[in-house]
């Protein structure tokens, strides 16, 4: 078996995936190929995972988050010479949901970046990972996914589309060695969410990618974090309509 | 446009947050919008108003944390201003690298770092944190690009390190780290009876002991406290165990700091010192940064919050102002719980606006009672201006104008270099913009 990990980060730019990263580099005996749509950006998280670790090997892939034929070649070409052990899917984006209201084409553009595109990127990748009966998929989702609510439903309806396409993956592959994990931050404190009232007291990012890191290496078929989210959005799931459409959230 | 607060917690206004996390984006980001001037915030850990700027702009700078290039035969790092000092320690420590000076936590951003021009415990060996800083990248308002360093562009780079972030935005720095054997310490802690016992140990330790920091008993005017001195361990290579952080949960109704705690808190603490008394290891993190494993420890002094008060007094005269001070404050009944005595070493420091000189500093806190803890800290200024002292900015959330130019021969100097888009309310209350 070979002792180094080949590990790709679609979206790596994200604070949570470049956390995830570093922390992998920081484990050593990895490979890792950053993938995002901006190559300066690209570069500097590179720089920073080789000065942190200066023995790992890192690649950075410019590819496209929309473009189905892109998305199928950019997969294919990750997989030669050597397939890849770990694929961490973390791009997105996080816009008003008021904006998505009044705006069809961001309505329509936040879908498709939060849902449709990660999706494709989890399906091309379980093609070859099937092949080989060998690999995982880490999808990050939200605890946002979980019920529709009306400060947020646009992103929510994305990410709701990503729990149930990990959740039809994680069927498909029960009884073999591909693993599928479906990643539910809580509200993070990111570059994202800073403008955001009480974003001091959100997750941090490194909190975040503690969580992910080990229950990829555990597995995991769903993470929830910081942990208390499966709790509080077990409650909000099951709350009787009347009460739910009460609540301002 | 949301509340935010520096560490002292007297005010929770509200701010228009800006984050930047892309280098190469900065100076869009920060270019002057008519009538709107900000000013660079990174970990919220200085205690006034230095990085406030109410209804105004706030550059957050956290997410600009990237390290950029080490080279390992000169250990030089370059960074992004918002890399934390705790990750650079963490990581580089156990390479045989370490920042050769911190301050009492590690929780800040080396730009915050340089900005403050912050000083440690081994002052009097190798001065403050600017003096370790080889290059600084600096964005203006303007859209400009300064480069500087301590032989490039000389004159903006003594104006950015201790420029309180007024010069522009610091983007990227390079750190001189220094060689270390790894992170235990050997120490000594060893109880004092008065001020001339205080400066005594003082002096003898300055030459044999790399860091030397002491903590006085504000409750009797004697001056009696706890003297420790450090240097590093050469021979142990055990790896640490880091304990999980705690956090100070809730913000108690009332200041958990009062007068009914005090006198215990301090009586208790120079027993338990004392008990301690003698050599010991340590690791460098309970050594350096006592109170970062209890996370949010500012929130202990209630909802109004407290003052951080920080003078240096020329050696001269230190000990009968120290006496002085400590007389006010027992006079006061408003005690400190964190009252920290030391003496700086005769290197000047290198930025105009640098708070470490020769002599001696005292650092204060105390819960905000209004005009009681006014009427008290007026009457420090008066001790501090008559000894010719100064007061720290970066912790300084009401010094008087005059108090502020008195100690700051430099300030007028210093008024060139400032960038017309950035102003805090630290700047406006004592450079009048």
């Amino acid at each position: 078996m070979k002792n180094t990990k080949r590990i790709a980060i679609i979206g790596a730019t994200s604070s949570i995936a470049e956390n995830c990263a570093r922390i992998w580099a920081e484990q050593g005996s990895v490979e890792l190929i950053l993938l995002g749509r901006d190559q300066k950006k690209l570069e500097v998280v590179a720089a920073d995972l080789l000065v942190r670790s200066p023995n790992t090997k890192v690649e950075v892939v410019i590819t496209n988050f929309i473009d189905p034929t892109i998305i199928q070649k950019t997969v294919n070409t990750l997989f030669t010479p050597d397939p890849i052990d770990i694929a961490l899917i973390a791009h997105g984006t996080l816009p008003e949901q008021q904006d998505c209201q009044n705006n069809l084409a961001l309505n329509y553009s936040t879908l498709e970046i939060n849902g449709i595109s990660p999706a494709l990127y989890a399906e091309a990748f379980a093609q070859h990972m099937a092949k080989l009966n060998q690999g995982s998929i880490a999808i990050i989702g939200s605890v946002a996914g979980d019920r529709g609510r009306k400060s947020n439903y646009v992103y929510g309806a994305s990410k709701g589309l990503i729990t149930r396409y990990a959740q039809g993956l994680q069927h498909r592959f029960a009884n073999s060695n591909v693993h599928v994990t479906l990643i539910k931050p809580g509200p993070t404190n990111t570059p994202m969410t800073a403008e955001m009232k009480g974003s001091e007291k959100f997750a941090s990012p490194e909190e975040v990618a503690k969580a992910i890191t080990a229950g990829i290496d555990a597995n995991k078929t769903v993470i929830y974090t910081p942990a208390k989210w499966q709790l509080i959005m077990m409650v909000i799931r099951h709350l009787p309509r009347c009460i739910f459409n009460k609540m301002n959230i | 446009m949301k509340p935010i607060s520096s560490w002292g917690r007297l005010s929770h206004d509200h701010h228009h947050v800006i984050p930047l996390h892309d280098r190469h984006n900065v100076a869009n980001l920060i270019k002057a919008k008519s009538g709107q001037p900000g000013i660079a915030y990174g970990m919220g850990r200085s205690y006034g108003d230095v990085a406030l700027n109410p209804n105004g702009s706030l550059w957050l700078t956290t997410g600009l944390n990237h390290l950029i290039h080490f080279d390992a035969s000169t250990g030089r790092l370059r960074c992004e201003s918002g890399a934390l000092l705790r990750d650079i320690q963490r990581l580089f420590i156990p390479r045989g690298w370490m920042l050769p000076v911190t301050p009492g936590t590690q929780m800040v951003t080396v730009g915050g770092a340089i900005a403050n021009d912050v000083h440690g415990k081994n002052h009097h060996l190798l001065g403050s944190f600017g003096d370790h800083i080889q290059h600084i990248r600096l964005i203006r308002t303007d859209g400009t690009e300064i480069e500087c360093g301590p032989s490039l562009n000389s004159e903006w780079f003594a104006a950015t390190v201790g420029g309180l972030g007024l010069t522009g935005l610091i983007v990227e720095a390079e750190i001189q780290l220094r060689p270390t054997s790894g992170p235990w310490l050997d120490t000594e802690t060893i109880p004092y009876a008065n001020l001339s016992e205080f400066f005594e140990l003082a002096d003898s330790s300055e030459m044999d002991w790399e860091h030397t920091v002491s903590w006085i008993d504000c409750m009797s005017n004697k001056g009696q406290g706890i003297f420790m001195r450090a240097n590093p361990n050469e021979d142990l290579k055990e790896a640490p165990k880091i304990k999980s952080e705690k956090k100070m949960p809730f913000v108690p109704p009332i200041s958990l700091v009062n007068s009914l705690t005090l006198r215990p808190f301090n009586f208790a603490y120079r027993n338990f010192q004392k008990y301690k008394a003698g050599f010991g290891i340590a690791h460098y993190e309970p050594f350096f940064y006592p109170l970062d494993k209890l996370l949010e420890w500012n929130r202990m002094y209630g909802p109004k919050g407290f003052y951080q008060y920080q003078s240096v007094i020329p050696r001269n005269v230190g000990q009968d102002a120290t006496q002085a001070m400590l007389k006010e404050i027992e006079k006061s009944g408003e005690g400190s719980f964190l009252a920290v005595l030391k003496t700086f070493g005769n290197k000047e420091s290198i930025g105009m606006l640098s708070f470490p000189k020769p002599g001696v500093t005292l650092a204060l806190d105390f819960p905000n009672h209004g005009l009681r803890t006014h009427k008290l800290l007026d009457r420090l200024d008066a001790i501090v201006k008559e000894a010719k002292g100064r007061i720290y900015a970066a912790k300084d959330a009401r010094m008087p104008r005059e108090l502020f130019e008195a100690g700051y021969p430099k300030l007028n100097e210093f008024i060139k270099y400032r960038d017309a888009g950035i102003s805090s309310s630290l700047s406006r209350r004592l450079l009048g913009s």
